[in-house]
Order: structure tokens, then sequence, then C-alpha cells
């Protein structure tokens, strides 16, 4: 993609290269950068601009997408940083997360048999919600440091945080199927 | 230099000519095309000021089919040459279709999976039963605009897959029409209901048509429409709440479930007129004349029709559910819930709704003509009526594209409410060695399993060059466009050995069929064929001309040398010179090598207009 305007999507919206980010910044400058790239700009356009409204379109609405979220954003900032991402390879050693992962997995294969499954489920949502939200606070203290060993860990937390927002979706698909059986 | 200009009588080539573009609503009962005429936007009548084209069409031996009411009221005597709700069809296989339906036509056995009815006029396909429609649409427009088209947006239910969208487009290309963008029933609504009523913030537009539901959650901020989430089921409306009360009507009377099919569409018929009536009173008569001749003669209660179709609105429910949760809101932060389609008349459907996302539904707005009066809002966007609008859709994609891997399990690549366009990208890689070729099967669904979700296509990657398992690299590209229409593209890294498809799904037409069709259609055959493909490139290059001309006046003199002007001034004249020619073909070439001496020029500005857009200045403000 000839997309020579910026080199990472933080400057495509004017903001610095860092974790926290104005939300209300980005979603303006998402709109006004819409309103010129949009499709429905050049729907009567030539070819090429069509393929090019196409390309810049995509690739805004995929910066954003990674911007938006706290933990593609943590990725990509540790990539524009340099660091690799094998998922498959690495493993996560971390005994106490890993037992933790355990029994909120237990707990979530066993919903259906509560007396209260809707209780049960939200109850296993705001737990996995609050260690997230701890896990956010952490990695953002990590990434403002320029130790690499710091990153390192930040990576670490990136991971774990995959782990707990797929526990997040799939306790929300069994509470979507709770309530709709 | 001094521009040639050209004009044929009753023409004109002046700049920013009001462009004729119109929204159509294809719906399963009815359809719809509206217009935006001096900033009002219209529904277009025919000439005995019908607003609304039902959407039957009926097949008869060597005459041209008749589309609309007349088709509608010979349905019971002539069931199955004449085609009702034909988009319940749109898209879709013969196997999606044998299940059990109220209502059934005889289907030709054929070795496409596209489904074909069998008429005395012969098979018709589905698409061909809506390009019917969608014909006697653009020649009511054209009739009452005075003139040919530029394009026209078409509507399509939010939840409508990959295949029943090419089919719509397909559709529209058989009807000669120029589709400037499909764009999502809800969406649309939205914009009409938006735009009327000034809204801002968070809305829910609930629509409930004769076949479709969607549900969809948008943000309306300053002209911005942007689609939070979406959630629906294509193939759930007023037709099946016909369908159980007609089945409870049968019961009643002791009708056998054999009946013959011209007995059943006067029990639908009935069915609708009864679920109508409990609209306003509270019971209602019922007389029904069986096979034999004898009478049956009964009531229904509204409370009573509320039990039969209780379950179906609970099935509009769930989406409401999972719509919410996608756009990661409650009901609390909803402003307003917009009730579309002519079956949120139902008053047992408006109570469920209000009930579950506790405020009253909005029912201010014609729940039959919102639609296409927000796609013809769009379309005269889309046709540049208005340079210097600032409305801009958002939408998404309602259900998420993967690739089948290993073990019959989907891989997602593009999840649902996703905004598009939205590519994205995966890398697959052989499994043994010395394999030179790889399947795909491309898939639509949120299920695991490939077997529960939509087989979109199937192709294959070949000349892998031989390698041991695993060394090859096999990069998949989806890309979905603002149409929400996929396209796929499979590389071999190594090798840079690529193929790429559009997804022609496998419910869907071959190209060569929809050209034969083309060929085939009465109302072609008597067209000169020759003579539309020379006014339809003639159209294309007058397109070209102004859209170029424009640009060339505003900023030509900043993006271009005197030799890159020159160049470009040459292909021009030479276009507009094959333009007053007779052979489409070298239109064609001039229109081509125009715009290939023009691309450095495109991007030249568009880059600029991006860099803008990111520092908040305009490049003229730097300027002395």
């Amino acid at each position: 993609m000839s997309f020579d305007l910026s080199s990472d999507y933080f400057s495509l919206f004017g903001l610095p290269v860092s974790y926290s980010i104005d939300g209300e910044v980005l979603t303006q400058k998402y709109r006004e950068l819409q309103q010129v790239v949009h499709p429905d700009r050049f729907a009567n356009a030539s070819e090429k601009e069509r393929r090019l409204s196409l390309q810049y379109t995509t690739y805004l609405n995929e910066a954003i997408r990674v911007l938006k979220d706290p933990l593609t954003r943590a990725r990509y900032l540790l990539e524009l940083k340099g660091i690799k991402w094998d998922d498959e390879q690495s493993t996560l050693s971390d005994p106490v997360f890993l037992m933790q992962q355990m029994e909120l997995r237990e707990s979530l294969s066993e919903v259906r048999e509560q007396s209260d499954p809707f209780a049960a489920v939200a109850d296993i949502i705001a737990k996995v919600t609050a260690i997230i939200r701890s896990n956010t606070l952490e990695l953002e203290a990590l990434l403002q440091s320029d130790n690499q060993d710091d990153w390192m860990v930040a990576k670490n937390q990136v991971r774990k945080m995959q782990f707990l927002n797929k526990m997040i979706s799939e306790a929300e698909a069994l509470e979507a199927e709770l309530e709709d059986s | 230099m001094a521009l040639l200009q050209i004009s044929e009588p009753g023409q004109t080539t002046a700049p920013h000519q009001h462009k004729l573009a119109v929204g159509i609503d294809l719906g399963t009962t009815n359809s719809l095309v509206a217009t935006v005429r001096s900033g009002q936007a219209d529904v277009l009548a025919d000439e005995s000021g019908n607003r609304i084209l039902p959407s039957v069409v009926r097949y008869q031996k060597e005459i041209a089919p008749q589309v609309g009411q007349v088709a509608k009221d010979a349905a019971p005597t002539d069931p199955m040459n004449t085609i009702m709700s034909v988009k319940r069809y749109l898209g879709r296989g013969l196997d999606d279709i044998k299940k059990k339906e109220f209502i059934s036509y005889n289907f030709s056995k054929t070795d496409s999976v596209v489904p074909r009815f069998h008429t005395v006029a012969g098979e018709v396909s589905p698409v061909e039963v809506s390009a019917d429609i969608l014909k006697v649409l653009r020649k009511r427009a054209e009739a009452s605009l005075g003139g040919e088209l530029t394009g026209a947006v078409i509507t399509v239910p939010a939840y409508f897959d990959d295949a029943q969208r090419q089919a719509t487009k397909d559709a529209a290309r058989l009807a000669g029409i120029n589709v400037l963008r499909l764009l999502n029933e809800p969406t649309a609504a939205a914009v009409a209901y938006g735009l009327d009523k000034k809204a801002e913030g968070v809305i829910v537009i609930y629509d409930l048509g004769g076949g479709t539901f969607d549900v969809s959650i948008l943000r309306l901020n300053k002209g911005v429409f942007e689609v939070m989430a979406t959630a629906g089921d294509s193939a759930l409306g007023g037709d099946d709440m016909d369908a159980v009360i007609a089945g409870w009507l049968m019961q009643q009377a002791g009708i056998d479930i054999e009946s013959d099919q011209a007995q059943m569409r006067r029990l639908m018929h009935e069915a609708r007129r009864l679920k109508e009536a409990l609209t306003d009173s509270d019971c209602v008569d019922i007389s029904i004349e069986r096979m034999d001749g004898s009478v049956w003669q009964g009531e229904l209660k509204r409370d009573q029709m509320n039990e039969l179709i209780d379950a179906l609105i609970r099935k509009t429910i769930s989406p409401c559910r999972r719509a919410l949760r996608d756009a990661g809101i409650t009901t609390d932060d909803i402003k307003d819930v917009v009730m579309v389609g002519g079956s949120t008349r139902v008053p047992r459907v408006r109570e469920k709704v209000e009930e579950f996302f506790g405020k009253p539904a909005l029912v201010n707005i014609d729940p039959d003509e919102v639609v296409a009066v927000g796609a013809a809002i769009q379309a005269d966007v889309l046709a540049g009526n208005k340079p210097d609008d600032e409305m801009l859709l958002l939408d998404v994609i309602p259900l998420s594209l993967g690739l089948e891997t290993m073990g019959g399990l989907v891989e997602k690549l593009i999840h649902r409410n996703t905004t598009i366009p939205v590519a994205r990208a995966q890398e697959f890689t052989t499994y043994k060695d010395g394999q030179t070729a790889m399947s795909l099967l491309v898939v639509q669904g949120e299920r695991e399993m490939v077997q529960d979700c939509r087989s979109l296509a199937r192709f294959s990657l070949h000349d892998i060059p031989p390698m041991v398992a695993g060394a090859a690299r096999i990069r998949v590209t989806f890309q979905v466009d603002a149409d929400g229409l996929l396209s796929v593209e499979a590389e071999e890294l190594t090798s840079g050995v690529r193929n790429s498809i559009e997804v022609k799904p496998s419910y869907g037409l071959e190209d060569g069929e929809v050209e034969q069709m083309l060929r085939d259609s009465i109302d072609h055959a008597t067209d000169d064929m020759e003579a539309r493909r020379l006014r339809e490139q003639q159209v294309e290059a007058e397109r070209v001309i102004e859209a170029l001309q424009a640009a060339l006046e505003k900023d030509g003199d900043r993006y271009l040398s005197n030799e890159e002007r020159e160049k470009i001034d040459q292909a021009l004249s030479g276009l507009q010179q094959a333009q007053q020619g007779e052979d489409p073909q070298s239109i064609k070439t001039a229109v081509k090598i125009l715009e290939k001496t023009c691309d450095a020029y495109v991007e030249k500005r568009m880059n600029s207009s991006i860099q803008e857009a990111m520092s908040g200045h305009k490049v003229t403000d730097f300027e002395p």
C-alpha cells in the first residue's frame, strides 16, 4: 500500500506515541479523516480514486481499531518498540496466573449447575474485568518506561490480557446462550 | 486551453449538473423508489398515484411478466407462476429452501445450486424475479424524473450475508441499474429519521419487515452515522406471522395439510387480513370456504393471535440483546428506539420491544417509506449533488468471515460488527511434504464448525513450489468493501504465486450466467444491444470528463507541471473525440488512457487532502 503518510497509527491521528491516549481526539480526528477518504466521497470517481479510497479507509479503520482497544494498543506499542510476537511458540510461565485461570475456567464450566446461573456468570465477568482493569494500570506504567526489561514484563502482561479477554468473550457467549434458552 | 463543450439536444454538460439518482427499497412484501428533488426526499408514484409496488411477479406464456398489484391479485388463482416474497430466496441455495416453508413453488432440477422457479414462461431464478421488480422501479423513476438514472442506492437487510448481497447486486445489474452503494436498511432508516428529527446520540433501529429482521444500534453525531452493532435474522418477518396464523386457521377449519397451493395462498391472504385487522380491533370475524365448498365461520381475538406470534417476536429480542452487548452499551444509554418495517404495526411487537428496551418505541415515521427515503438521501450525496455535505455513514459487517482450518473448524479473520471497509490477512502453511496446491473454503457465520456456517466459496491456490511441510507461507487476505462485499486474495510468500477471487458465492450465479440472462431477457431482446452499449460508454465518458474538468479547474495548476498538464489535456481531447464517435470500444479505451495519464495527479490530490485533514489546515492556508 502506498500509504506514505505517517510512520505509525498514533501520528495519523495527531496523537503522541504513548499508551494513554485522548479518546475524544482520536474519535474526532478519525471522523475528520473519514470525511476526506471514505468511499462515499468517491462513488462517482475514477477507478484509481475508488481503489485508493478503499485502501486509505481500510487503513484508517485498522488504525482506530488497534488504538481504541487497550490490549491491541499495548501490543502495537510494543511492536513499535521492536518487540516481536511469536504467539504460537511461547507459553506463559506464571504459576499464580495459571492457577487463577484454571479456577476461573472451572467456575465457568460449572455455571449451568448453579442455582442462579446468571448471577454466577455475571460474577465471573466482574472478577475478570477487575483483573483486566488492574493489569491495564500496570501496563500503563510499564509502557511509559524506557527500560527494555519493563517492556518484556509488559509483553507478558499483554499475553495475560489476551487470555483474560478470551475468557470474557466466552463468559459473554455463555450468558447469551443462557438468555436465549 | 479552452475545453471542448459537447452538447446533445436535451442535454447539457454544465458542471454540477443535478444527477438523477434514486434510492430503492427492494422489500420482501413491497418495493419503493425515492429521490431527492429540490432538497426534498420523495417517494415516486406510478401513473395511477401508487407509491408502493407489491414485490410480486407473475410469469405468463409469451408475454412480459406482470409486476405489482396485478400480479398480487392473481396469486390465489395462478399460484405457481406468481412469485411472492422472492427476497426470501435471494442468494440462497435449494438446501436452505427445502426447510419447510408454508408457501411452496415448483423448483426445477438443474445442475446449479441456485434455485429456479418452474413457471409457464420457463425457469426463472430469484435474481431474475428481483430484476423484474427493479426494472419496473427504474422505469418509474426515469419516467417521473425525465431522464436516464446515474445510479441507485439499493437497500439490503443489514443481516444479509455475502451471497445475498451479491445476488442483490446481480439483480440490479440485470435490471440495467448502476449500483452506487448497497445500503443496510436500518442505516437508511437512521439517516431519514436522524435528519428529519435532527437527532443526536445513540439510537436503535428495530426493523421488522415482511421476511427479514434487523436491529442496528447507531451513534449519531453531527451528520456522522456510525453503526455500533447490528444483529438480526434474515429469514424472519411478517410472512412468518401470517404462516402461523394460517396454520391455526387450517386447524380450526379442519383443512387438510395436503391442500393445494391455491388454497394455501388464500389462507395466507386471509391470515394477513386478520393480522392487519387486529391492529385496531380486539376481535375479528372469519369466514373460510373449504375445498368442498362448505364454509367455516369463527373469530380470532387479539390475545389469541398474540399467543400465536409470541414465539416469533421472542426471536427478535435475542438479537437486540446481542447487539447491545456487541455495542458495549446498556438500555440506559439509548436515546430513541425507532420502529421500522410494516410488521412493527402489530401492537404486540411494539409492546415487547418497549418492554425490552424500557422506553417507548417511536412510531412517528412512516415505517414503509423511511428506508427508501434514507436511501434516496444517500444516493443524492453519492451522485455528487451535494459536494459540501458532511453526511457520512460508517457501517459494519453483520456476520464474521473466516476460513476452514483442520478438522472442520473455522478460523475467523474478520469479526462481526467490524467497521467496513476492512481488510485482514492471515498466514497458513502446507501440511504435507511437496504439497503444490491448497484449497480454501471461505465461510460466514458465528459458529465454530464449518458445517454450521454459511459456505461462501471454495477456491484453490495452485503452483506452490514443492517444499517440506510447513515451509510454504500462504497469506490469505480478506477485503470487505463499503457494500459489505468480500474479495479474497491468496499468495504464497516465498514464491509470489498469487490467486485472487471476487467471492462469487457458491449460492450465486456464475458471471457467465448473468451475461446470458442479460442477453435472454425479453427486455433486452427488443433493445438494440449495440446502441445500449454505446450509450453506456458515452455516459461513462461524460462522467469522467466532468469529474476531471472540475478537478483541474480547482487545483490543476498546483499539482501539475506544464508538461504533465499537456499530456492530460491531450488524453482528454482524445476521449472527447472518441465520445463523439460510434464505437463503444474506442471510448472505453480512451477512458482507460485518460485515467492512466491522470494516475499520478489523482494520487497527489488524494494524499494532499489527507495531509490537510491530518494537520487540520488546508494547503491553501499556507499560500500567500
